[in-house]
C-alpha cells in the first residue's frame, strides 16, 4: 500500500518536470497516457532523486512503465533509509 | 566524364585497443576488448566504473612540452593518428599537393577536459584567471589546424560536429571532395578524449552507459562503454595512388546521410535505413554486394535492436546472408571518432579478409537475429562492407567500403 504523502510528492514530481497539472495524474496513469517517453522519464528520475535525496539504480529504472510502479520503487527506495523530510536541494 | 575513383592508402589509429594500426589490428581480429577499470576518475564518483581508455600514451613521446601546452588530449590523438596514416601512405609533398588536400576531422565535443579543468579552477578553487590557451585547445577543429600546420596543406580543413556520426560525416565529405575534384587528397577521420568528470557525470544521468561491459546484439546487454582515441584514413584518387605505386587498402565507394526527424534520443528504423540505402546508392552497389556491416552496435537495449530491424528492412533475404559486427564491444564506443576508428576496422576487415567479431556476446536476442560474428573473428573475403553511425538527434551516416584485389 503506498505511502499517501509520498504518493502525492511523486506525482508533483512528474507534473512539474512534464508541465503537466497533477490532477491529471493517477497511480494507474501509464507514462504512453501522459505522453512521457524514455527522456522524459530519465529526467523524472533526476527529478526524483533530487527531491527525495535517493539514488535509482539503472537497471530498477529501466522497466517502469507506470506512475504506480514508479511509486512503488520510490517507496521502497524512500523507506529503505535515507531522510526525506526535506528536498535535497532547494529549488 | 566518369566519376574519380576514390582509395585508402594510409590507415592510423590510436584506442584502447592498440596505440597503432598493427597493435589495432592484432587486438581486434583476436576478439580482445580494451575495457577495463577506469583509471582517469577515481573509483565511487560515477555508477560505471568501467571504459574504454587508450593504453600506455604518453604525450611526450608524441610532442614538446610547447605543443602539448596547445593541444588538449582528443587533439593529441588526432594528430598521432594522423601522422601513422600520412607516414603510412608515403604521400610525398609537393606545393601543389599541398595547396590541393583537404582536411576534414570530426569531434562530439573537442577540448572537455581543458574545458572541465579551467571551469573546475574558476568555479570550485575560485581562481579567477583561467589559462589563455583554453580556448586554442577547446576548439573542436584544433586536431585539424595542428596537422594542416605540421605539414603545411593549405587545401580546405574543416571539422564536423554531428555527436556519434561526427567521424562518418567528415570522412563522407572528404570522400566525395575527392570524388568530385574538390581536392586531390584528404586526410580524414577524427578524435575524441572525454574521461573528465563533468561530462561523464552528464552521461551517468542519461541512463545508457553499461555497469559491467559492452554486449552488442546479446540479449543481456545493458549499455554502451565509453571510449576514446582517434583513427584517420588517406583518401586519394584511384589514378593517383596507381601513378605513384601507393599501397591500396580499399576503395570508397559510396557515402549516405539522413536524418530521422523523430525524437532528439530515440532512434528509428527509418532513418538508418534510408542512410544504408542511401550510401548503396552512392556507391553504384547492388545491397546483395554487401557481405559485411560494421554496425553502430552501441550495446543498448534500444539501439541494437532499431539497426537490426534497419537492416533487416534494407537487404530483406540478404540479411540473413551477410555478416554484421559491433567493434564498440572492444574498442568502447568513441563518440564522435567513431567512425574514424570503425572505418579503420572495416578496412582492415576488406584488406586482410578477415571480419571482427562482436565480443563479449552471450546470449542471443530474437530482436538481434543476424548474424553478429560473436566473440570469434572469421575468414571471409567479402567484396563490400558498410560502416553505420548513428548519432543522437537522429543524424545517420553511413559509408561503403570496396575490397581492393
Amino acid at each position: 500500500m503506498p505511502d499517501d504523502d509520498l504518493t502525492r510528492r511523486i506525482i508533483d514530481v512528474i507534473a512539474k518536470t512534464q508541465h503537466i497539472p497533477s490532477e491529471k495524474i493517477t497511480l494507474d496513469s501509464t507514462f504512453q497516457e501522459l505522453n512521457i517517453d524514455s527522456l522524459d522519464g530519465i529526467n523524472i528520475l533526476f527529478a526524483l532523486e533530487s527531491e527525495f535525496n535517493v539514488n535509482i539504480p539503472d537497471d530498477a529504472a529501466q522497466n517502469i512503465r507506470t506512475v504506480r510502479e514508479m511509486v512503488d520503487g520510490v517507496t521502497r527506495l524512500v523507506l529503505g533509509g535515507a531522510d526525506t523530510s526535506a528536498p535535497a536541494h532547494a529549488s | 566524364m566518369p566519376a574519380r575513383r576514390v582509395v585508402v592508402t594510409g590507415i592510423g589509429v590510436i584506442s584502447a585497443i592498440g596505440n597503432s594500426v598493427a597493435e589495432f589490428s592484432e587486438a581486434l581480429f583476436a576478439g580482445q576488448p580494451g575495457i577495463r577499470p577506469m583509471t582517469a576518475i577515481a573509483p565511487g564518483l560515477l555508477r560505471f566504473p568501467n571504459a574504454a581508455e587508450v593504453q600506455g600514451f604518453d604525450p611526450s613521446r608524441h610532442f614538446d612540452e610547447k605543443e602539448i601546452g596547445l593541444l588538449d588530449r582528443f587533439a593529441q590523438f588526432g594528430v598521432v593518428s594522423a601522422r601513422e596514416a600520412i607516414a603510412d601512405s608515403g604521400i610525398e609533398w609537393t606545393p601543389q599537393l599541398r595547396e590541393r588536400t583537404a582536411i576534414v576531422t570530426g569531434s562530439c565535443v573537442g577540448g572537455k577536459l581543458t574545458e572541465d579543468e579551467g571551469f573546475e579552477t574558476l568555479y570550485r578553487h575560485n581562481i579567477t584567471r583561467v589559462n589563455p590557451f583554453t580556448i586554442p585547445r577547446t576548439m573542436a577543429n584544433a586536431g585539424a589546424s595542428r596537422i594542416s600546420l605540421e605539414y603545411g596543406v593549405t587545401g580546405p580543413a574543416w571539422t564536423v560536429s554531428t555527436a556519434c556520426s561526427s567521424s562518418n560525416h567528415a570522412i563522407g565529405q572528404a570522400f566525395w571532395m575527392v570524388r568530385n575534384g574538390s581536392a586531390e587528397m584528404a586526410i580524414t577521420g577524427g578524435s575524441e578524449a572525454v574521461f573528465s568528470l563533468g561530462f561523464l557525470k552528464a552521461w551517468e544521468a542519461m541512463r545508457v552507459v553499461s555497469p559491467d561491459t559492452c554486449r552488442p546484439f546479446s540479449k543481456n546487454r545493458r549499455g554502451l562503454i565509453l571510449g576514446e582515441g582517434g583513427a584517420a584514413l588517406i583518401l586519394e584518387t584511384l589514378e593517383a595512388a596507381r601513378a605513384r605505386g601507393a599501397k591500396i587498402y580499399a576503395e570508397i565507394v559510396g557515402f549516405g546521410m539522413s536524418s530521422d526527424a523523430h525524437h532528439i534520443t530515440q532512434p528509428t528504423a527509418e532513418g538508418p535505413a534510408r542512410a544504408m540505402r542511401a550510401a548503396i546508392c552512392d556507391g553504384h552497389l547492388q545491397p546483395e554486394e554487401i557481405g559485411y556491416i560494421n554496425a553502430h552496435g552501441t550495446g543498448t537495449a534500444a539501439n541494437d535492436s532499431t539497426e537490426t530491424a534497419a537492416i533487416r528492412s534494407v537487404f530483406g533475404e540478404h540479411a540473413d546472408l551477410l555478416a554484421v559486427s559491433s567493434t564498440k564491444s572492444m574498442h568502447g564506443h568513441v563518440l564522435g571518432a567513431a567512425g574514424a576508428v570503425e572505418a579503420v576496422a572495416a578496412t582492415l576487415a576488406l584488406t586482410k579478409g578477415i571480419l571482427p567479431p562482436t565480443a563479449n556476446y552471450s546470449e542471443p536476442d530474437p530482436a538481434c537475429d543476424l548474424d553478429v560474428i560473436p566473440n570469434e573473428s572469421r575468414r571471409a573475403e567479402v567484396e563490400c562492407a558498410l560502416s553505420n553511425s548513428f548519432a543522437f538527434g537522429g543524424l545517420n551516416a553511413v559509408l561503403a567500403f570496396r575490397a581492393w584485389r
